[in-house]
Protein backbone atom coordinates (compact mmCIF):
# COMPACT_ATOMS: atom_id res chain seq x y z
CA UNK A 1 0.00 0.00 0.00
CA UNK A 2 1.63 3.39 -1.28
CA UNK A 3 1.15 5.77 1.48
CA UNK A 4 1.73 9.53 0.71
CA UNK A 5 4.81 11.03 2.25
CA UNK A 6 3.62 13.71 4.91
CA UNK A 7 5.95 16.94 5.78
CA UNK A 8 7.16 15.24 8.71
CA UNK A 9 8.19 12.58 6.81
CA UNK A 10 10.02 13.94 4.48
CA UNK A 11 11.73 16.55 6.92
CA UNK A 12 12.51 13.31 9.07
CA UNK A 13 14.34 11.22 6.39
CA UNK A 14 16.32 14.73 5.09
CA UNK A 15 17.36 15.55 8.74
CA UNK A 16 18.67 11.53 8.70
CA UNK A 17 20.84 12.39 5.61
CA UNK A 18 22.18 15.29 6.66
CA UNK A 19 23.36 13.66 10.07
CA UNK A 20 25.19 10.96 8.30
CA UNK A 21 27.32 13.45 6.24
CA UNK A 22 25.55 14.91 3.17
CA UNK A 23 26.15 18.42 3.03
CA UNK A 24 23.39 21.04 3.47
CA UNK A 25 23.47 22.14 0.23
CA UNK A 26 21.98 18.87 -1.45
CA UNK A 27 20.05 18.70 1.20
CA UNK A 28 18.47 21.91 0.09
CA UNK A 29 18.00 20.73 -3.16
CA UNK A 30 16.61 17.95 -1.96
CA UNK A 31 13.91 19.66 -0.19
CA UNK A 32 13.09 22.34 -2.64
CA UNK A 33 12.87 19.33 -5.13
CA UNK A 34 10.10 17.28 -2.90
CA UNK A 35 8.85 20.43 -1.64
CA UNK A 36 5.19 20.69 -3.46
CA UNK A 37 4.72 17.48 -5.07
CA UNK A 38 3.06 14.47 -3.52
CA UNK A 39 5.30 11.73 -2.97
CA UNK A 40 4.84 8.10 -1.07
CA UNK A 41 6.84 6.83 0.93
CA UNK A 42 8.64 4.41 -0.73
CA UNK A 43 9.61 7.10 -3.17
CA UNK A 44 10.81 9.59 -0.55
CA UNK A 45 13.02 6.76 0.98
CA UNK A 46 14.30 5.62 -2.73
CA UNK A 47 15.34 9.11 -3.44
CA UNK A 48 16.79 9.03 -0.49
CA UNK A 49 18.68 6.10 -0.64
CA UNK A 50 19.99 7.27 -4.09
CA UNK A 51 21.47 9.95 -3.17
CA UNK A 52 23.17 8.66 -0.36
CA UNK A 53 24.70 5.89 -2.59
CA UNK A 54 25.85 8.35 -5.51
CA UNK A 55 27.37 10.23 -2.61
CA UNK A 56 29.18 7.61 -0.77
CA UNK A 57 30.47 6.37 -4.33
CA UNK A 58 31.30 9.93 -5.46
CA UNK A 59 33.52 10.13 -2.41
CA UNK A 60 37.65 10.24 -3.02
CA UNK A 61 39.15 7.24 -1.54
CA UNK A 62 42.38 7.04 0.25
CA UNK A 63 45.66 7.51 -1.74
CA UNK A 64 43.54 9.34 -4.28
CA UNK A 65 46.55 11.83 -5.86
CA UNK A 66 44.48 14.85 -5.17
CA UNK A 67 47.59 17.12 -5.49
CA UNK A 68 48.04 16.58 -9.00
CA UNK A 69 44.17 16.45 -9.52
CA UNK A 70 43.53 20.11 -7.97
CA UNK A 71 46.92 21.10 -9.85
CA UNK A 72 45.21 20.01 -13.17
CA UNK A 73 41.38 21.29 -12.37
CA UNK A 74 42.59 24.53 -11.78
CA UNK A 75 45.21 25.11 -14.15
CA UNK A 76 43.26 23.88 -17.20
CA UNK A 77 40.49 26.35 -16.53
CA UNK A 78 43.33 28.99 -16.12
CA UNK A 79 44.06 28.75 -19.66
CA UNK A 80 40.90 30.28 -20.44
CA UNK A 81 41.13 32.86 -18.22
CA UNK A 82 41.63 36.42 -19.45
CA UNK A 83 45.19 38.14 -19.12
CA UNK A 84 42.90 41.67 -19.36
CA UNK A 85 41.80 43.41 -15.85
CA UNK A 86 38.35 44.23 -16.18
CA UNK A 87 37.83 48.02 -15.18
CA UNK A 88 34.81 47.48 -12.81
CA UNK A 89 33.41 45.01 -10.28
CA UNK A 90 30.03 45.45 -9.14
CA UNK A 91 29.03 49.14 -8.09
CA UNK A 92 32.66 50.26 -8.27
CA UNK A 93 34.46 53.48 -10.44
CA UNK A 94 37.45 51.43 -9.09
CA UNK A 95 39.22 48.41 -10.88
CA UNK A 96 40.14 45.82 -9.39
CA UNK A 97 42.37 42.85 -10.38
CA UNK A 98 40.87 39.94 -12.18
CA UNK A 99 40.83 36.77 -13.86
CA UNK A 100 44.62 35.28 -14.25
CA UNK A 101 46.72 38.37 -12.77
CA UNK A 102 44.45 38.12 -9.60
CA UNK A 103 45.01 34.31 -9.28
CA UNK A 104 48.60 34.51 -10.02
CA UNK A 105 48.64 36.79 -7.05
CA UNK A 106 46.87 34.68 -4.91
CA UNK A 107 48.40 31.64 -5.56
CA UNK A 108 51.64 33.57 -5.60
CA UNK A 109 50.83 34.72 -1.75
CA UNK A 110 52.04 38.33 -3.05
CA UNK A 111 52.87 40.30 0.33
CA UNK A 112 50.71 43.57 -2.01
CA UNK A 113 48.13 43.14 -3.78
CA UNK A 114 47.64 45.43 -6.54
CA UNK A 115 44.02 46.44 -5.92
CA UNK A 116 43.72 46.51 -2.42
CA UNK A 117 40.34 46.64 -1.24
CA UNK A 118 38.37 47.31 1.55
CA UNK A 119 34.53 46.37 2.43
CA UNK A 120 33.66 48.35 5.27
CA UNK A 121 30.35 47.16 6.60
CA UNK A 122 28.49 49.43 9.42
CA UNK A 123 26.60 48.77 12.66
CA UNK A 124 23.21 48.65 12.08
CA UNK A 125 23.09 52.49 14.08
CA UNK A 126 25.25 53.90 10.79
CA UNK A 127 24.08 51.30 8.18
CA UNK A 128 20.84 52.36 7.89
CA UNK A 129 21.49 56.19 7.22
CA UNK A 130 22.67 57.02 4.78
CA UNK A 131 24.77 60.63 6.28
CA UNK A 132 25.55 58.81 9.22
CA UNK A 133 27.44 56.36 6.30
CA UNK A 134 29.11 59.24 4.79
CA UNK A 135 30.06 60.56 8.56
CA UNK A 136 32.44 57.53 8.61
CA UNK A 137 33.31 57.68 4.77
CA UNK A 138 34.83 60.73 5.59
CA UNK A 139 36.41 59.99 8.91
CA UNK A 140 38.16 57.04 7.08
CA UNK A 141 38.99 58.77 3.56
CA UNK A 142 42.64 59.89 3.50
CA UNK A 143 42.83 63.32 3.05
CA UNK A 144 47.07 64.29 2.37
CA UNK A 145 48.67 67.38 1.51
CA UNK A 146 48.85 66.60 -1.74
CA UNK A 147 44.96 66.55 -2.32
CA UNK A 148 44.06 69.70 -0.84
CA UNK A 149 47.48 71.80 -1.91
CA UNK A 150 47.75 73.23 -5.74
CA UNK A 151 51.03 73.46 -5.35
CA UNK A 152 54.09 72.96 -3.10
CA UNK A 153 57.25 74.97 -4.23
CA UNK A 154 60.40 75.25 -2.83
CA UNK A 155 61.64 78.64 -2.95
CA UNK A 156 65.17 78.88 -3.94
CA UNK A 157 65.84 82.33 -2.32
CA UNK A 158 65.58 81.22 1.35
CA UNK A 159 65.57 77.93 1.33
CA UNK A 160 61.97 76.78 2.40
CA UNK A 161 59.03 75.07 1.05
CA UNK A 162 55.89 77.08 0.25
CA UNK A 163 52.68 75.15 0.40
CA UNK A 164 49.37 76.69 -1.60
CA UNK A 165 46.29 75.57 -0.60
CA UNK A 166 42.96 75.44 -2.24
CA UNK A 167 40.41 77.20 -0.70
CA UNK A 168 37.85 75.58 -2.26
CA UNK A 169 38.85 71.75 -1.28
CA UNK A 170 39.59 72.66 2.27
CA UNK A 171 36.25 74.12 2.95
CA UNK A 172 34.79 70.96 0.66
CA UNK A 173 36.56 68.89 3.18
CA UNK A 174 35.82 70.83 6.33
CA UNK A 175 39.36 72.06 7.05
CA UNK A 176 41.15 75.29 8.45
CA UNK A 177 44.69 76.42 6.93
CA UNK A 178 45.57 76.38 11.31
CA UNK A 179 44.61 72.66 10.92
CA UNK A 180 47.33 72.20 8.30
CA UNK A 181 49.74 73.85 9.71
CA UNK A 182 49.39 71.87 12.88
CA UNK A 183 49.67 68.71 10.87
CA UNK A 184 52.90 69.87 9.32
CA UNK A 185 54.44 71.21 12.75
CA UNK A 186 56.61 68.87 12.74
CA UNK A 187 58.07 69.70 9.77
CA UNK A 188 58.88 73.04 11.22
CA UNK A 189 60.76 71.72 14.56
CA UNK A 190 64.16 72.78 13.55
CA UNK A 191 63.14 75.54 11.63
CA UNK A 192 60.24 77.63 11.08
CA UNK A 193 56.60 77.31 9.71
CA UNK A 194 54.26 79.93 9.36
CA UNK A 195 50.74 80.84 8.07
CA UNK A 196 50.05 83.39 5.45
CA UNK A 197 46.38 83.70 5.41
CA UNK A 198 46.05 85.93 2.80
CA UNK A 199 47.91 84.35 -0.15
CA UNK A 200 46.10 80.68 1.28
CA UNK A 201 49.97 78.89 2.02
CA UNK A 202 51.76 77.33 4.99
CA UNK A 203 55.80 78.58 4.83
CA UNK A 204 58.06 75.91 6.18
CA UNK A 205 61.84 76.72 6.53
CA UNK A 206 63.49 73.54 7.80
CA UNK A 207 67.00 74.83 7.59
CA UNK A 208 68.16 72.60 5.13
CA UNK A 209 71.28 73.35 3.05
CA UNK A 210 71.40 71.02 0.78
CA UNK A 211 68.87 71.02 -2.02
CA UNK A 212 68.52 67.35 -2.44
CA UNK A 213 67.45 66.67 1.16
CA UNK A 214 64.68 69.50 0.94
CA UNK A 215 63.35 68.07 -2.63
CA UNK A 216 62.55 64.96 -0.41
CA UNK A 217 61.34 67.15 2.40
CA UNK A 218 58.89 68.42 -0.29
CA UNK A 219 57.80 64.73 -0.89
CA UNK A 220 57.26 63.87 2.56
CA UNK A 221 55.27 66.84 2.90
CA UNK A 222 53.23 66.23 0.07
CA UNK A 223 52.55 62.30 1.33
CA UNK A 224 51.78 63.99 4.76
CA UNK A 225 48.79 62.37 6.15
CA UNK A 226 45.62 65.60 7.84
CA UNK A 227 42.75 63.38 8.17
CA UNK A 228 41.46 60.42 7.85
CA UNK A 229 43.34 56.50 8.10
CA UNK A 230 46.57 56.21 6.57
CA UNK A 231 46.29 53.60 3.08
CA UNK A 232 42.71 54.20 2.41
CA UNK A 233 42.54 56.14 -0.42
CA UNK A 234 39.20 56.47 -2.23
CA UNK A 235 36.54 55.15 -1.11
CA UNK A 236 32.20 55.21 -2.07
CA UNK A 237 29.20 54.21 -0.24
CA UNK A 238 26.46 52.25 -1.84
CA UNK A 239 23.46 49.99 -0.73
CA UNK A 240 24.17 46.83 -0.32
CA UNK A 241 21.01 43.96 -1.34
CA UNK A 242 19.99 43.67 2.28
CA UNK A 243 19.21 47.52 2.59
CA UNK A 244 22.20 48.68 4.15
CA UNK A 245 25.39 50.80 3.31
CA UNK A 246 28.44 49.78 2.64
CA UNK A 247 31.60 51.35 2.21
CA UNK A 248 34.01 49.84 -0.40
CA UNK A 249 37.23 51.85 -0.72
CA UNK A 250 40.73 51.67 -2.92
CA UNK A 251 43.45 50.77 -0.63
CA UNK A 252 43.08 49.23 2.79
CA UNK A 253 43.69 49.66 6.76
CA UNK A 254 41.98 47.02 8.45
CA UNK A 255 43.97 47.14 11.38
CA UNK A 256 42.51 51.28 12.14
CA UNK A 257 39.43 50.64 10.45
CA UNK A 258 38.31 48.45 12.99
CA UNK A 259 38.60 50.30 15.48
CA UNK A 260 36.45 53.14 14.05
CA UNK A 261 33.04 53.20 15.96
CA UNK A 262 30.33 52.59 14.00
CA UNK A 263 32.08 50.23 11.80
CA UNK A 264 30.92 46.65 12.48
CA UNK A 265 34.13 44.42 13.48
CA UNK A 266 32.57 41.42 12.91
CA UNK A 267 32.41 41.91 9.15
CA UNK A 268 34.37 44.58 7.57
CA UNK A 269 36.67 42.42 5.63
CA UNK A 270 39.98 43.46 2.79
CA UNK A 271 40.85 40.88 -0.20
CA UNK A 272 44.57 41.61 1.18
CA UNK A 273 45.29 37.99 2.38
CA UNK A 274 48.50 38.92 4.33
CA UNK A 275 46.95 41.96 6.20
CA UNK A 276 43.91 39.28 7.18
CA UNK A 277 46.40 36.93 8.33
CA UNK A 278 48.30 39.33 9.91
CA UNK A 279 45.48 40.40 11.95
CA UNK A 280 43.31 37.48 12.23
CA UNK A 281 45.67 34.91 11.96
CA UNK A 282 46.28 31.84 9.98
CA UNK A 283 43.08 30.30 9.18
CA UNK A 284 41.68 33.08 8.44
CA UNK A 285 43.58 33.81 6.12
CA UNK A 286 43.16 30.11 4.56
CA UNK A 287 39.68 31.64 4.49
CA UNK A 288 40.48 34.20 2.66
CA UNK A 289 42.09 32.50 -0.19
CA UNK A 290 39.28 30.38 -0.38
CA UNK A 291 36.93 33.33 -1.15
CA UNK A 292 39.57 35.52 -3.27
CA UNK A 293 40.24 32.23 -5.59
CA UNK A 294 36.51 31.06 -5.65
CA UNK A 295 35.30 34.70 -6.81
CA UNK A 296 38.06 34.63 -9.39
CA UNK A 297 36.98 31.38 -11.14
CA UNK A 298 33.44 32.29 -10.65
CA UNK A 299 33.60 35.83 -12.50
CA UNK A 300 34.92 34.19 -15.17
CA UNK A 301 32.15 31.96 -15.18
CA UNK A 302 34.57 28.64 -14.95
CA UNK A 303 33.56 26.10 -12.65
CA UNK A 304 35.83 24.55 -10.68
CA UNK A 305 34.61 22.29 -7.77
CA UNK A 306 35.82 24.47 -4.61
CA UNK A 307 37.09 20.95 -3.57
CA UNK A 308 40.26 22.17 -5.77
CA UNK A 309 40.25 24.88 -4.20
CA UNK A 310 40.49 23.98 -0.59
CA UNK A 311 43.11 21.76 -1.36
CA UNK A 312 45.41 24.18 -2.33
CA UNK A 313 44.21 26.92 0.35
CA UNK A 314 45.30 23.89 3.21
CA UNK A 315 48.38 23.54 0.96
CA UNK A 316 49.64 27.07 1.43
CA UNK A 317 48.57 27.36 5.34
CA UNK A 318 49.98 24.01 6.65
CA UNK A 319 53.21 25.75 8.15
CA UNK A 320 51.06 28.08 9.67
CA UNK A 321 52.40 30.84 7.45
CA UNK A 322 51.59 31.68 3.77
CA UNK A 323 53.42 29.93 1.80
CA UNK A 324 53.21 30.57 -2.31
CA UNK A 325 53.08 27.40 -4.39
CA UNK A 326 55.53 28.71 -6.19
CA UNK A 327 59.70 28.30 -6.09
CA UNK A 328 59.73 30.16 -2.53
CA UNK A 329 57.27 28.40 -0.59
CA UNK A 330 55.80 25.21 -1.09
CA UNK A 331 57.74 23.87 -3.93
CA UNK A 332 61.04 24.82 -2.99
CA UNK A 333 60.75 23.09 0.21
CA UNK A 334 60.10 19.70 -1.46
CA UNK A 335 62.69 16.71 -0.28
CA UNK A 336 63.18 15.80 -3.51
CA UNK A 337 65.86 17.19 -5.38
CA UNK A 338 64.31 15.73 -8.90
CA UNK A 339 61.55 17.40 -7.44
CA UNK A 340 62.62 20.96 -7.20
CA UNK A 341 65.01 20.67 -10.41
CA UNK A 342 62.12 19.78 -12.79
CA UNK A 343 60.07 22.48 -11.44
CA UNK A 344 62.38 25.80 -12.00
CA UNK A 345 66.23 26.56 -11.93
CA UNK A 346 67.46 23.37 -13.12
CA UNK A 347 71.19 23.54 -12.79
CA UNK A 348 71.51 25.30 -10.10
CA UNK A 349 69.35 22.96 -7.87
CA UNK A 350 71.27 20.10 -9.14
CA UNK A 351 74.82 22.29 -8.76
CA UNK A 352 73.78 22.99 -5.01
CA UNK A 353 71.92 19.48 -4.10
CA UNK A 354 75.24 17.61 -5.13
CA UNK A 355 77.88 20.17 -3.37
CA UNK A 356 76.26 19.71 -0.60
CA UNK A 357 75.49 15.92 -0.84
CA UNK A 358 72.39 15.62 -0.40
CA UNK A 359 70.44 11.93 -1.44
CA UNK A 360 67.55 11.68 -3.36
CA UNK A 361 64.80 9.62 -1.03
CA UNK A 362 62.28 8.88 -4.03
CA UNK A 363 59.22 9.33 -2.19
CA UNK A 364 57.30 11.40 -4.32
CA UNK A 365 55.68 12.11 -7.84
CA UNK A 366 57.74 13.79 -10.12
CA UNK A 367 61.42 11.99 -9.14
CA UNK A 368 59.76 8.89 -9.13
CA UNK A 369 57.86 9.75 -12.98
CA UNK A 370 61.27 11.02 -13.93
CA UNK A 371 63.15 7.68 -13.42
CA UNK A 372 60.42 5.37 -14.11
CA UNK A 373 59.07 3.92 -11.29
CA UNK A 374 55.97 3.53 -9.87
CA UNK A 375 55.13 5.95 -7.14
CA UNK A 376 55.55 4.10 -3.84
CA UNK A 377 53.27 6.54 -1.75
CA UNK A 378 50.43 7.51 -3.85
CA UNK A 379 47.37 5.84 -5.71
CA UNK A 380 47.57 2.49 -6.74
CA UNK A 381 51.61 2.45 -6.22
CA UNK A 382 50.73 2.48 -1.86
CA UNK A 383 48.94 -1.08 -2.47
CA UNK A 384 50.80 -3.77 -2.23
CA UNK A 385 49.66 -7.43 -2.50
CA UNK A 386 50.10 -9.50 0.51
CA UNK A 387 49.68 -13.38 0.87
CA UNK A 388 47.15 -14.38 2.84
CA UNK A 389 48.96 -17.22 4.64
CA UNK A 390 45.43 -18.78 6.26
CA UNK A 391 44.21 -19.25 3.39
CA UNK A 392 47.68 -21.11 2.05
CA UNK A 393 47.43 -23.43 5.17
CA UNK A 394 44.18 -24.24 4.61
CA UNK A 395 44.22 -24.90 0.60
CA UNK A 396 47.43 -27.11 1.55
CA UNK A 397 45.04 -29.03 4.56
CA UNK A 398 42.80 -29.17 1.86
CA UNK A 399 45.08 -31.25 -0.69
CA UNK A 400 46.74 -33.28 1.82
CA UNK A 401 42.98 -34.52 3.07
CA UNK A 402 42.23 -35.73 -0.41
CA UNK B 1 40.32 62.43 15.75
CA UNK B 2 38.93 58.90 15.28
CA UNK B 3 37.11 57.52 18.34
CA UNK B 4 38.39 54.84 19.42
CA UNK B 5 36.67 51.48 20.71
CA UNK B 6 38.10 49.02 23.01
CA UNK B 7 40.78 46.25 21.45
CA UNK B 8 38.95 44.66 18.23
CA UNK B 9 37.84 40.67 19.57
CA UNK B 10 39.11 38.74 16.18
CA UNK B 11 36.99 35.88 17.59
CA UNK B 12 33.88 37.35 16.95
CA UNK B 13 34.90 38.16 13.31
CA UNK B 14 33.08 36.50 10.87
CA UNK B 15 35.94 35.20 8.81
CA UNK B 16 37.76 33.47 11.88
CA UNK B 17 36.51 29.77 12.84
CA UNK B 18 36.56 28.30 16.09
CA UNK B 19 39.84 27.79 18.06
CA UNK B 20 39.73 25.42 20.68
CA UNK B 21 42.45 24.09 23.25
CA UNK B 22 42.74 20.02 23.05
CA UNK B 23 42.95 18.80 26.69
CA UNK B 24 46.28 15.59 26.85
CA UNK B 25 43.73 13.31 26.92
CA UNK B 26 41.84 14.50 23.69
CA UNK B 27 45.41 15.30 22.26
CA UNK B 28 46.35 11.47 22.83
CA UNK B 29 42.95 9.89 21.56
CA UNK B 30 43.72 12.11 18.19
CA UNK B 31 46.94 10.87 17.55
CA UNK B 32 46.11 7.46 18.13
CA UNK B 33 42.65 7.93 15.89
CA UNK B 34 44.72 8.48 12.78
CA UNK B 35 48.79 6.88 13.59
CA UNK B 36 50.35 10.42 13.52
CA UNK B 37 52.52 12.13 15.69
CA UNK B 38 52.48 15.83 16.52
CA UNK B 39 54.87 17.11 14.46
CA UNK B 40 52.66 15.38 11.64
CA UNK B 41 49.59 18.42 12.29
CA UNK B 42 49.35 20.99 10.58
CA UNK B 43 51.13 24.07 12.33
CA UNK B 44 50.38 27.13 13.94
CA UNK B 45 52.44 29.93 15.37
CA UNK B 46 52.40 30.61 19.16
CA UNK B 47 52.29 34.36 17.87
CA UNK B 48 49.24 33.92 15.66
CA UNK B 49 46.86 36.69 16.51
CA UNK B 50 44.43 34.00 17.59
CA UNK B 51 46.74 31.57 19.76
CA UNK B 52 47.34 34.83 21.93
CA UNK B 53 43.77 35.44 22.40
CA UNK B 54 43.08 32.12 23.65
CA UNK B 55 45.89 31.66 25.38
CA UNK B 56 47.28 28.71 23.92
CA UNK B 57 51.35 28.11 23.89
CA UNK B 58 53.77 25.95 22.10
CA UNK B 59 53.07 22.18 22.65
CA UNK B 60 49.47 22.69 22.83
CA UNK B 61 47.07 21.06 20.36
CA UNK B 62 44.56 23.41 19.05
CA UNK B 63 41.13 22.05 17.25
CA UNK B 64 39.52 24.60 14.74
CA UNK B 65 35.89 23.78 13.60
CA UNK B 66 35.59 25.42 10.40
CA UNK B 67 32.04 25.77 8.62
CA UNK B 68 31.56 23.88 5.65
CA UNK B 69 29.64 23.89 2.44
CA UNK B 70 31.10 20.14 0.97
CA UNK B 71 30.11 18.14 3.42
CA UNK B 72 28.13 18.34 7.00
CA UNK B 73 28.05 21.49 9.10
CA UNK B 74 31.54 22.02 10.79
CA UNK B 75 34.35 20.08 10.01
CA UNK B 76 37.25 19.70 12.36
CA UNK B 77 41.20 20.60 11.49
CA UNK B 78 43.75 20.53 13.60
CA UNK B 79 46.79 22.41 14.24
CA UNK B 80 49.81 21.97 16.69
CA UNK B 81 51.27 25.33 18.02
CA UNK B 82 54.69 25.89 17.05
CA UNK B 83 57.31 27.95 18.77
CA UNK B 84 58.66 30.89 17.01
CA UNK B 85 57.35 34.24 14.85
CA UNK B 86 55.73 34.18 11.92
CA UNK B 87 56.80 37.48 10.66
CA UNK B 88 60.42 36.78 9.31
Amino acid sequence: MTEVASKEFKTKTLEYLESRGIPHSIIGEMDSFMKDIEFSKEQVQYFADQVYLSYLKAMIVPMEPIGTVAAQSIGEPGTQMTLRTFHFAGVSEFSVTQGLPRLIEIVDARRNPSTPIMYVFLTEEYSKNQKKAREIHQKIEQIRVDSIAYDVEIDLADYSIVVYLDEELLEDKGLEIEDINKKLKKYGKKGTIETDLENNCIIINPELEDIQKLQKRREKILKTLISGIKGVKRGIIYKEDSNEWVIQTEGTNLAEVLKIKGVDSTRTISNHIHEIEKIFGIEAAREIIIRESKQVLRDQGLDVDQRHLLAMADLMCFTGRILQIGRHGISGVKESILARAAFEVTIKQLINASVSGEEEKLKGIPENVIIGQLVPTIGTGAIKLQADLQKYREILQDMSED
Amino acid sequence: MVKEKPKVDILLHEITPKHKILTKEETEELLKKYSIKLLNLPRIFSDDPVVEMIGARYGDVIKIIRKSDTTVKEVESYRFVMKGKRVR
